[in-house]
Parts: C-alpha cells; structure tokens; sequence
C-alpha cells in the first residue's frame, strides 16, 4: 500500500530537483498512509471449523435459509474484533480485556446452553479495510456465532455491510454519535443524546452554567455531539454557545485556543478533544492557568483509560459525563473491578468503554438462553426487553432499538486518576435519531 | 464583553503563543536539521527518539517517586541529559548497524528507517503498555507565572523557549565554531574530496547521527510537559518535523529557524481568527505555493556539484 501511494508522487517531481527532494515527497506520502499499515495477527486458526455443524437441526446451507454456524455439542465460537496493534490499541486494549474477562466467567459458571465459548481473535490493526476484512473472515470461514468487536465508529461504519450481507452479530461497545440503527448490531454503549443531553441539564443546574464554548478533535462523533449539545444549549436551555472550535487529530499546540476560552470567559466548556491531543490539550490548560477552580469544564471523551495519559494531578477537579466509572459503589461493580484486577493486575484502569464492552457477552447469553437458539433471527428477535442486574453500571435494559437503557452519571477528577461521582440521572431512553436535534 | 486591558493581555499571550509554537517546532527540527539537513539521510524514525526521550523521562519519574522522592522536584534536569544519552547511544547503534550501508541509497534509507520506527513503536508497546502513560511532573513546573491579574505565562512553555534557544546556540557554536563543525560542512558539502582531504568522514557521520538522535531525546522529554507519552506519541510530531525542515531549505540551519519561525507564526495568528483545522490547512497551503516557487527551500547553501 505505501509503495503504491508514494510511487505516484515520484514522476512529478521536476526533474531538475535532486533525488533528495524526491524522497523526502515520497517519505511524506509514506507518513501519511503509515496509519493504514499494521501487522495483523491470527491468534488462532479457525480450528473448529471442520466441525461446524447447524445451529439448528433445520438449518441449511449458506445463503439457503439460516447460515450454518459454527456451534457443536460442547462448544461455540465467537469472533473477537478490536485493534490489538496500531494507534487505537490504546483504547481498544481495555474493551479486548472486558470481553475476554466476562466470556471466561461465562464458561467457568457453564458456559451457554451447556456449551463452552471459544474465541477467535482477529487485529483490525486500526485500520478501517482491515476490520472489513477481518469480520469477513469470521462470519463466512469461521462462522462465528457473534463478534464482540470495533472501536471507532469508522471500524464500525466498515465492517456494518458485512454483518448485514452475511446476517451477522455485532456487540458494539462504544459511546458514539447515534444516527444509525442496524438489525445486526447492538449498541452496548450509550448514544449521543444519552450522554449529552442528561450532563448540560447538570451543568444549567448546578452550576448556572448559560454561556458554553464547545471544542472537539476534527471528526464526526465531536462534530455530531456538538451538534446536539448546541440545539440543546439554544432551544432547551435557551443559552448561548459563544465559540465551537475543532482540531485536527493528533494536534499538539492549544495555545490559541486557551487564549480564546481567555477572552470568551464561559460558564462552561464542553469539551471533546481525543487521542494524544487529550494529552497536550490538558496539560497546556493547566500550564496557561485554566485550572477547576477558574473554569467549569465537563468532557464526554476521558475516561479512567484516558486519565492514565492525561495524569490526574493535570485535570483536577474537571467533570466527565459518563454512563459508567470505575469507583461507582455497587455490589455488582465491586466484584467486576476485584475480578478485572485479578486477571489483569493492580494497576489496570476500568473506563466507560471497558465496562461496556463486558456487557457485550452477558447480554448476547441472556439473548441466546431466552431463544433457546444460537440462530441470529432468533437471538435478534429475543434481544429487546432483555435486562441486566448484573451489569457493573447496575441495570441495563435493552431497547427495540438494539441500544440499551442506562443512566448517566457525572464524575469529577481526582488526583489519583479516578472520578468521584457527583450525580447519577434516572434511566434514560435510548433514541439514536433524535428529532430537532439534527 | 472584555475591556481593553483584557485585550491587551489576550494580545500579549497570543504572541507568547506564537514564540512559543516557535520554540516546540525547531525544538523536534534541531536533531533532524542535523541527520536530514547535514547528512542527507531521511530519518522516519525520528519522531519514536523523540518518543525514547518521553519514556526517558517517565521511567525516571516512577523511579524518583518510588526510590527517592527528595529528587522528584528537579528529576526533570536529569530526565533532560539521561534522555540525550540514552537516544544518542541508540543513534549511534543504529547508524553502526543499519545506516552507515545506506548513505548513497536514500530511497533504501527511508523505508529502512521506516521500518525502524516501527519496530521502536511495537517495542514500546511491548514494553509500557499499548496505553499512554504521564510522567508525574513537578508542579513548579506546570505552574504559570502571573506577572498581571489577568496575563498567564506558562512556566512549561518558558522551559521549551529556554531549552531551544541554548541548544540552538549549541549547534550554532558546534557547526561554525569547532574543528567538527568544519568537517561536518566540507563533508555536507563534498564527501569525496574531504575525504582526500584526510577528514574521517565515517567517524563524522556516526557523530552527527549520533548527536542529531540525541537532541530529539531531549526534545522528547521536553515534551512531555506539553504532550503525550505513548508508544505512537512520536508520530504526531514527525510531519511538522519533516515539514519545518525541508520548507527551511535543508541544508541550512538558519533556514529551518526561519521556516520554524513563519509556520509557528502563521499558525498562531490564523488560528486565533479561525478554526483549528482551517488554520492548517491555510498554513500548509501557503507552504506548498512557496514551495512551488522556490523547491530548494527558504534558504540553501550555494554549493558546487
């Protein structure tokens, strides 16, 4: 792939610069497409395939009726999809290790209809044609019975088609932008208005906030949030949105900005920058004086995950919106966190996506028990009304709409990289295409 | 709405800003003016030295918090010089290894050290974690100093301002001042016949990349006051590198201060009258129509071929 996009770039260059030049042109266009590379790994090969056998006595072949899937007497197999390498394994590592974690607990309590689960692990390697790729490979080689997988949602956007062409079953664990709805994919994270709506409502509340200046990383999911946020902020609340800035991914220099939230003096700032810009956007915050005790400021973009590379002591006293933090005191999230740690050590951090991403398996059992069949028509059909008192969050319901029924909480940093939970909302519906908000 | 006061304030950190953009440009450009500019090779791993100098800096942090808390308000000078050697040292065993077989080949250069980054990035990865990590840095330092109610002026950015403008002055003196200075330009300039002029030009080589690797581990660590530390965090900075020297004119360290100067500036400036993203794409716009007109750079050293 790189060699094909510098190539190009070479004929163009005047003859009568040096080769140096020509290079440095051709290193560019390698720098650019460097994210699209990665080494992708099949952690095992797809042994069980020889014996797949039909889901159902009825069942026939592909493309006849139900696909076959890979389901025996003592075992089914599902597919594992995240980025394992490249830039979004930083994020995708945590939901790799929930979804692990709750399919291990699963088969030590019995497994699924007295069948033991077994994963296959594919590496999107952070890039979108990959991760087409690879579901491809799960659904029609491997003929998995679900895939708890992607990250982003342009993994999701890619592998979306192939899931419905082959009539698939996603968990998706991310919070995300909304405005989509697919019979092949649950959506165990919350969807814009779930997160968004509930969080400006606490910072009218509770802080007075009525000016608000929005920031994001220049992409669809800030840009769909601030969207929504900005219809809230005008029509709902009837404040005033002073600024709404975006930045490139991976930008490192905030100076500018720090100097217009400096001159625009909001109530609040809404803030949704991702990625190593977190970082440097935090930090530099600190550094110009933007400290808690100056400036109300409510993110929906870091988690415990996030806080890892941010440094607690550089966002003390901010407010993050999220359905889930790791110090929520419940029974159900205790004994989640004790057993996290054990299998992945003391230090590991839980954050929302984490949380959501165990939710994956434990939902897709209930669904499957409740259907009596690991046939996606069914499962499917069985899914909405499924509830959840287990789920670390506390209770999750799943809605016809394939999101899930949570509530919203907002926490505040601590200087040990943890939230303390300020507020909690009721539970909050579910509605991935918001009308008037669009 | 704000008083005329404020704007002045505003005014006067938006230019702080700009030096400030300045300083972090040919911070990470210095080490490749020297590598690219100098030597002519195309070093795509130099944003992971940046990155060895950043977990430098972190692993001395967690060793100073641990071992000896009394060090961990002024661990950063050390984490500074630690960072420079162990990116040299490095450098050199790279150049040793893998370079030095490439020197007439620059197209093999690139995709060998391409390759380099990526093993350095997998074997961060391996090492810390594929999450970021933050050094915990000594709160004097992430202060701001408040010389007016209403003006900031970041303590970390005065650190960067402070730290370039040393090691500017350093590679200055090296260059023209010193006996390695002169090889190192007739080298640039003609291999072969410095070569007959008795020059060491292999023992010239391995120093400059040597030295160019370690001052990319300094700015590294100086970064990661207002940066990530991550296994890909040396990526974000390489373009803008790659950029500030070429658009300099490679071979001439004037130029890639100059060229770090105007991009800073035109960054500062369009950013705070536009959006982020639109402030970059008008910057690199600009670059692009004056590279069109002048491809060797805003400066270039006349040299006989």
């Amino acid at each position: 792939m790189p060699v094909h996009s510098a190539s190009p770039l070479l004929p163009l260059v005047p003859s009568s610069l040096s080769s140096r030049w020509a290079s440095v042109l051709a290193g560019i266009a390698l720098i650019l497409s460097a994210p699209l590379l990665g080494c992708s790994k099949d952690t095992k090969a797809a042994a069980v395939e020889s014996t797949a056998l039909a889901a159902t006595p009825a069942a026939k072949p592909a493309g006849a009726g139900p696909r076959v899937l890979a389901v025996t007497d003592k075992v089914v197999t599902v597919g594992q999809l995240h980025s394992a390498t490249g830039t979004m394994a930083i994020s995708e590592t945590g939901s790799i290790q929930a979804e692990r974690l709750a399919i291990d607990q699963i088969n030590a309590s019995g497994g699924i209809l007295g069948r033991q689960i077994e994963i296959i692990q594919e590496d999107g390697a952070s890039d979108w044609p990959t991760f087409a790729e690879k579901a491809n490979k799960l659904l029609v080689n491997d003929k998995v019975a679900a895939v708890f997988g992607c990250w982003t949602s342009a993994s999701r956007k890619a592998v979306l088609p192939v899931f419905e062409r082959e009539n698939g079953l996603l968990y998706y664990p991310t919070f995300y932008e909304g405005l989509e709805q697919s019979k092949n994919v649950f959506y165990t994270g919350q969807e814009a208005t779930q997160q968004i709506l509930a969080g400006l409502d606490w910072l009218y509340k509770e802080k007075g906030a009525k000016t608000f200046f929005l920031i994001g990383s220049d992409y669809i999911w800030p840009r769909t949030s601030n969207k929504i946020a900005r219809k809230h902020i005008e029509k709902v609340l009837h404040g005033t949105v002073l600024d709404e800035q975006y930045y490139p991914l991976g930008h490192t220099q905030f100076g500018s900005l720090i100097n217009k939230i400096k001159l625009q003096k909001p109530d609040a700032v809404y803030a949704i920058v991702v990625g190593g810009s977190n970082v440097s956007f935090y930090k530099q915050m600190k550094a110009a004086g933007i400290t808690a005790d100056k400036q109300t400021l409510l993110t929906i973009s870091v988690t415990e995950d996030e806080l890892l590379g941010i440094g607690g002591e550089n966002m003390v006293g901010f407010y993050a919106a999220m359905k889930y933090f790791q110090s929520l005191d419940n029974d159900n999230n205790k004994a989640f966190v004790k057993a996290f740690k054990e299998k992945y050590g003391d230090k590991s951090v839980i954050g929302d996506v984490t949380q959501a991403g165990y939710l994956g398996p434990w939902l897709w059992k209930a669904a499957v028990e409740k259907a009596g069949s690991f046939e996606i028509d069914k499962v499917v059909a069985a899914s909405p009304g499924i509830e959840l008192t287990t789920a670390p969050e506390g209770y999750v319901k799943v809605h016809a709409n394939h999101h899930l029924w949570s509530k919203l909480r907002i926490g505040q940093v601590q200087e040990t990289g943890q939230f303390k939970v300020l507020y909690e909302s009721g539970l909050i519906e579910p509605n991935p295409f918001p009308e008037g908000y669009q | 709405m704000s008083s005329v006061s404020d704007l002045f304030s505003i005014a006067l950190m938006q230019g702080f800003n700009g030096l400030s953009t300045f300083s972090v440009l040919l911070l990470m450009a210095l080490g490749l003016a020297i590598i690219f500019g100098q030597m002519g090779v195309i070093n795509m791993a130099h944003g992971e030295f940046l990155t060895l100098g950043a977990y430098t800096t972190y692993v001395l942090s967690e060793v100073s918090s641990r071992w000896a808390p009394w060090l961990s308000a002024y661990y950063f000078f050390l984490a500074l010089a630690l960072s420079f050697v162990i990116a040299a040292a490095l450098g050199l065993m790279v150049e040793h290894l893998m370079i030095r077989h490439l020197y007439r080949r620059p197209l093999d250069s690139l995709l060998a050290t391409w390759g380099l980054s990526l093993i350095l990035q997998q074997a961060f990865r391996s090492t810390f974690g594929a999450r970021e990590v933050s050094a915990k840095l000594p709160e004097w330092l992430m202060g701001s100093l408040e010389p007016t109610a209403s003006i900031d002026i970041p303590i970390n950015g005065l650190l960067v301002m402070g730290l370039t403008l040393t090691l500017t002055s350093g590679v200055f003196i090296a260059l023209f001042k010193t006996r390695w200075g002169v090889r190192v330009r007739a080298t640039t300039q003609n291999r072969a016949m410095s070569g007959a002029a008795g020059i060491n030009t292999r023992r010239v080589d391995r120093l400059s990349f040597g030295l160019g690797c370690g001052l990319a581990g300094i700015a590294g660590a100086a970064f990661t006051t207002i940066g990530s530390t991550g296994p890909t965090s040396g990526s974000l900075y390489i373009v803008d590198t790659f950029l500030t020297v070429v658009f300099g004119g490679a071979e001439s360290l004037i130029g890639t201060i100059a060229s770090a100067f105007s991009i800073a500036q035109a960054q500062a400036t369009t950013e705070f009258f536009l959006t982020g993203s639109m402030a970059k794409v008008l910057t690199l716009l600009a670059v692009i129509l004056i590279l069109m007109a002048r491809p060797e750079g805003l400066f270039t050293l006349k040299v006989r071929r």
